[in-house]
């Protein structure tokens, strides 16, 4: 393996992107059927830029992540389309390839740091692991780098901890770890994946500052993988929500706050809660549960839930369009902030339900 | 042991009468169909073939244990020969008579020894796992003591005691065997038994008998031990395929039922059999010891399908 | 450091009472246990034998007086009417053979089990699984002595690679101190071979749905790496474990090994005994195992908690 640079500098390759994904599907062979988990994902990533993708639970969110770093097993799962990193094309690539890009080039940080861990294994140990086997260091050089590495995830006395097992550490402690084993060799993409949500909610924020932190002193390009709105709102630079496995809006961010279009961006956005509503407001809730990806309707996949849907909605699946402001795409025919879409949501409120018969009520706008 | 919580009872898939939940689980309807096999059918089988054996010799057509047959002696030809499928001893006795007619003190032994086992030890188990606390602990150090000394070395330490009057006769001696192997065995069972009475001594279908009222012996009896039964089914059989070894270990150890013409049983036949394969004559052995292997595993085969069956937590996935 | 304090005690107990029971055979003996021993000798002997054994003495007086004895190396004696001899001396020379029988078997059963469990967990559902599996089975159901007399017959005798009995110390020749054990170690570990390539691959199939492994493959490291470096090492503790408990199974078939194969064991001693009628050199034989047995089994214990870091914290 040829030495490597720790840290990318800005060149003039930054020009070009990093991550070139199209058409990106992903389905996986069930008793009960084909689920088509990634159902057509397109995006780029440039050089030192955060993708946040943004979804519930079953949205295809972590599948992509897996899915674009080629980590998942390979009997009963089918991928076709294409993912170019740095020109090379990873859909197909074998084992090898992907093994020489992996930890080296992309990283990958798991959810749960309790298991994400090898419980048997001293911290250091877990780290130099990675620094010896891509960049052939030596023994005491990769220690020193553990070390080093430990102090820049801002976890206090690293020397006591090399030597210390993962059980040793509290949650917060431990994802840091997780952060720094990652970030060991240097690579250039690093998808997070659900980074915070095991960890209590006072870790959660230093956990999102360090990862930005480190982001942005090696010009590291991320996608940042959550549930939550919230967590994206200031740390990414583009938003891609994704439903059903397709990404049915995509926005930098300033832009999807401001002039989101999505029915369900919004409601997404409207389910954070605010610290400034009065006391026993009701929280705002999505109503029904995420669509079948075995057999998924015609249609809009959101139709059944949301609040606009009229009965095109049901059988004609909207294309992803560009909205106004370039780089902003989104799917759908009413969409929140245009005159059509306002006037089908005021009709759904006047009947009182919406084209696929679920009650719509009228509620205060959450500002 | 860590108690078996209410509330996690409920959440237990399988109810009281054991039968499952309908989950619309293909692979759990599977698994219910699927319940014997060829195999199965044929340890059974075979199975059958043994009991007749021990019950019934007289039904199998082969020679009398103690006729001789010259011509073999003469020639110094063992093997198989017409009428004799499995050929001769070194004294010309045909080996197949000797097996089939061994089996009925192999199978009395072992099955005696694990049903004195599966009394005593059950009882004992079905106690402690049910009443708790001091009962409990005084029960399961005895269990502990007893597996303190393995198994075979219990067995034998018995039967040489018990066994050293030189006077005893055939009778005597078989019962010291199963005496010593039963005993020996008594540790484990209850055990087990204990182990598979805490999981069912708590569930809610039993503390519902409680509050109805009714006498400790009648939950036990017929709340409890129907729950435990399947599995103490299955241990028998398996403790009946161990039965079976040890019987053959006390045997060469020199302690086994008492190898005469007259008695033979498969572990004192792989005993006496052993000097003729020193002569090189391994027939004996080998016949003996293929009876046993196929017994052993049809046991075992069979044990395997009663628990997976019965037990609850798998049936549960 | 109660948890320690409460094995201690069972420990205690439970070497109080298996001792008990050993030291009181002979009372159980029929008839008058001082003919039984020395059926050759006249009354004054006898009288000599009770006092030694302390034959008229209440029950716990004779325990004490054995125990003490015990402890200090008094094994007792083999009666003869030739000689009496003790049977410490005996012991001695038996008990590493027995012991090294017992080592051979497990390190060879470990050595071949771990490879087969390794890789039948990868390979889960394949081929090569399903068949280790239907073999294991059956081997199962062979009994150690069985396969014994198979192996020294068609190996020893018919095919003659390997000696079919007889022992060689390691002092005198190595290799043929290997050759010697061989079958005979063969024997006893085929049984635990099954046994613990079944166990190692349930434990190494559950290891590999975990998320570490998954991120230890994200690191980049190589398919047998994350398996042996990363996956073998937490799902060995069960297999350990059992190949420590298991000792006690190995005794058992031991002792009708070392008789079948000839080694000058424990296993030998005691059956010498038996067919002598020997019986107060049962009695401690069989104490001595038992001891030996129950000693194993607590620092079995002991190293479970010292290999597994988190136990080992966790007892403070």
């Amino acid at each position: 393996m040829a030495r490597r640079r720790i840290t990318a500098q800005p060149s003039a390759e930054a020009q070009e992107p990093l991550l070139v994904v199209e058409d990106l599907r992903t389905t996986f062979r069930t008793p009960s059927g084909r689920v088509k988990a990634v159902n057509g994902v397109s995006f780029t990533l440039e050089q030192g830029r955060t993708l946040g993708v943004v979804g519930e639970s079953g949205s295809g969110k972590s599948v992509l992540s897996r899915t674009i770093m080629g980590l998942l097993p390979p009997s009963n799962v089918e991928v076709t389309g294409s993912v170019r990193y740095r020109g090379h094309e990873l859909v197909g690539a074998s084992d090898r390839e992907l093994r020489s890009l992996w930890g080296a080039e992309l990283s990958m940080v798991f959810q749960d740091p309790m298991t994400s861990l090898n419980p048997v294994m001293r911290i250091g140990r877990q780290i130099t692991e990675s620094l010896r086997h891509h960049l052939d260091m030596p023994k005491d050089e990769a220690d020193a780098m553990a070390i080093s590495l430990l102090r820049s995830v801002k976890i206090p006395e690293p020397e006591k901890r090399v030597k210390q097992y993962p059980h040793e550490l509290s949650g917060g402690m431990r994802q840091r770890v997780v952060i720094a084993v990652a970030l060991a060799c240097g690579p250039h993409l690093l998808f997070a994946d659900e980074p915070t949500t095991a960890l209590d909610v006072t870790v959660q924020a230093q956990i999102l500052d360090l990862l930005d932190e480190q982001q942005r002193e090696r010009f590291m390009s991320m996608v940042l993988v959550t549930h939550d709105l919230g967590v994206v709102a200031g740390r990414a630079h583009e938003i891609a929500v994704m439903y059903a496995g397709r990404v049915v809006e995509m926005a930098p961010t300033r832009t999807l706050f401001s002039d989101m279009r999505m029915p369900y961006t919004q409601a997404l956005f409207e389910s954070i809660p605010k610290l400034d509503l009065p006391s026993h407001t009701r929280l705002h809730v999505i109503p029904g549960r995420p669509p079948d990806l075995i057999n998924p309707p015609a249609g809009c996949p959101f139709a059944p839930r949301c609040e606009r849907a009229q009965p095109r909605c049901l059988d004609e699946n909207p294309p992803l369009i560009e909205a106004e402001t370039p780089g902003h795409k989104y799917a759908c025919f009413y969409p929140v902030g245009t005159a059509e879409g306002d006037d089908a949501l005021a009709e759904n409120q006047r009947r009182g339900v919406q084209a696929a018969g679920v009650p719509v009520l009228v509620r205060e706008k959450a500002s | 042991m860590p108690e078996v919580e209410p509330t996690a009872a409920i959440l237990d898939v399988a109810t009281p009468s054991g039968s499952i939940e309908p989950t619309g689980d293909t692979e759990l309807a599977v698994a219910r169909t699927k319940r014997l096999g060829v195999i199965g059918w044929l340890a059974i089988i075979w199975l059958v073939l043994v009991a007749l054996m021990a019950a019934v010799p007289s039904l199998f057509p082969v020679p009398e244990l103690t006729e001789r047959f010259p011509d073999s002696l003469r020639n110094r030809d063992f093997g198989p020969t017409s009428g004799h499928p499995l050929g001769f001893d070194t004294s010309g006795r045909d080996l197949l008579s000797k097996l089939v007619h061994g089996t009925r003190a192999s199978m009395i032994v072992s099955v005696l020894a694990v049903s004195f086992g599966l009394v005593i030890g059950g009882t004992l188990g079905l106690i402690a796992g049910y009443f708790r606390g001091r009962v409990d602990t005084i029960i399961t150090n005895a269990f502990n003591v007893g597996l303190a000394i393995p198994q075979l070395v219990l067995a034998l330490t018995l039967a040489a005691v018990f066994a050293s009057d030189a006077n005893a006769g055939y009778g005597q001696r078989v019962l010291v065997v199963t005496f010593a192997i039963g005993f020996a065995s008594i540790p484990i069972l209850g055990r087990i038994t204990r182990a598979n009475t805490l999981t069912w001594a708590n569930r809610e279908f039993v503390l519902a008998s409680k509050t109805i009222g009714a006498k400790t012996p009648r939950i036990l009896i017929r709340e409890v031990l129907p729950n435990v039964a399947p599995a103490m089914f299955s241990i028998a059989l398996l403790g009946i395929a161990v039965a079976i070894v040890v019987e053959g270990g006390l045997a060469l150890l020199g302690v086994g039922i008492p190898a005469d013409i007259t008695s033979p049983s498969w572990g004192n036949l792989i005993a006496t059999g052993r000097s003729q394969m020193l002569l090189g004559e391994a027939g004996q052995v080998m016949a003996a010891s293929t009876m046993v292997f196929f017994t052993v595993l049809s046991l075992n085969y069979l044990g395997d399908v009663v628990r997976a069956r019965f037990d609850v937590r798998e049936s549960a996935l | 450091m109660n948890n320690a304090i409460r094995k201690l005690g069972q420990l205690a107990l439970v070497l109080f009472l298996v001792t008990l029971f050993t030291a009181l055979l002979v009372s159980l003996l029929p008839g008058d246990p001082a003919e039984v021993i020395i059926p050759f000798g006249d009354e004054r002997d006898r009288e000599a034998l009770r006092e030694e054994l302390n034959l008229d003495d209440p029950l716990p007086a004779r325990y004490v007086a054995w125990l003490g004895d015990f402890v200090t190396g008094d094994f007792g004696n083999y009666y003869r009417q030739s000689i009496t001899e003790p049977v410490g001396d005996r012991v001695g020379d038996a008990a590493p053979v027995s012991l090294q029988l017992m080592v051979y078997a497990q390190v060879l059963a470990l050595l071949v089990a771990i490879p087969l469990g390794v890789i039948t967990a990868q390979r889960a559902g394949g081929f090569l699984d399903k068949f280790a599996n239907t073999t294991a089975f059956g081997v199962l159901a062979v009994p150690n002595f069985v396969l014994a007399l198979v192996l020294s017959y068609f190996v020893g005798v018919e095919l003659g690679w390997l000696p079919p009995q007889g022992y060689v110390r390691i002092s005198r020749d190595l290799v043929e101190h290997l050759k010697s054990m061989a079958l005979p170690a063969i024997s006893l570990a085929a049984g635990q071979v099954a046994v613990y390539m079944r166990l190692l691959r349930t434990d190494m199939v559950a290891t590999l749905q975990e998320d570490f492994i998954l991120m230890a493959k994200a690191k980049g490291l190589s398919n047998k790496r994350v398996l042996w470096r990363h996956a073998l090492r937490p799902s060995s503790l069960t297999l350990l474990t059992v190949a420590g408990l298991n000792v006690g199974t190995l005794v058992g078939g031991a002792l009708i090994i070392e008789i079948i194969f000839t080694l000058p064991g424990m296993g030998t001693l005691i059956f010498q005994a038996i067919s002598e009628r020997q019986y107060v050199a049962i009695q401690s034989l069989v104490a001595l195992i038992a001891i030996g047995y129950v000693l194993v089994n607590v620092a079995v214990d002991l190293l479970y908690s010292a290999l597994d870091p988190r136990i080992r914290n966790a007892r403070g």
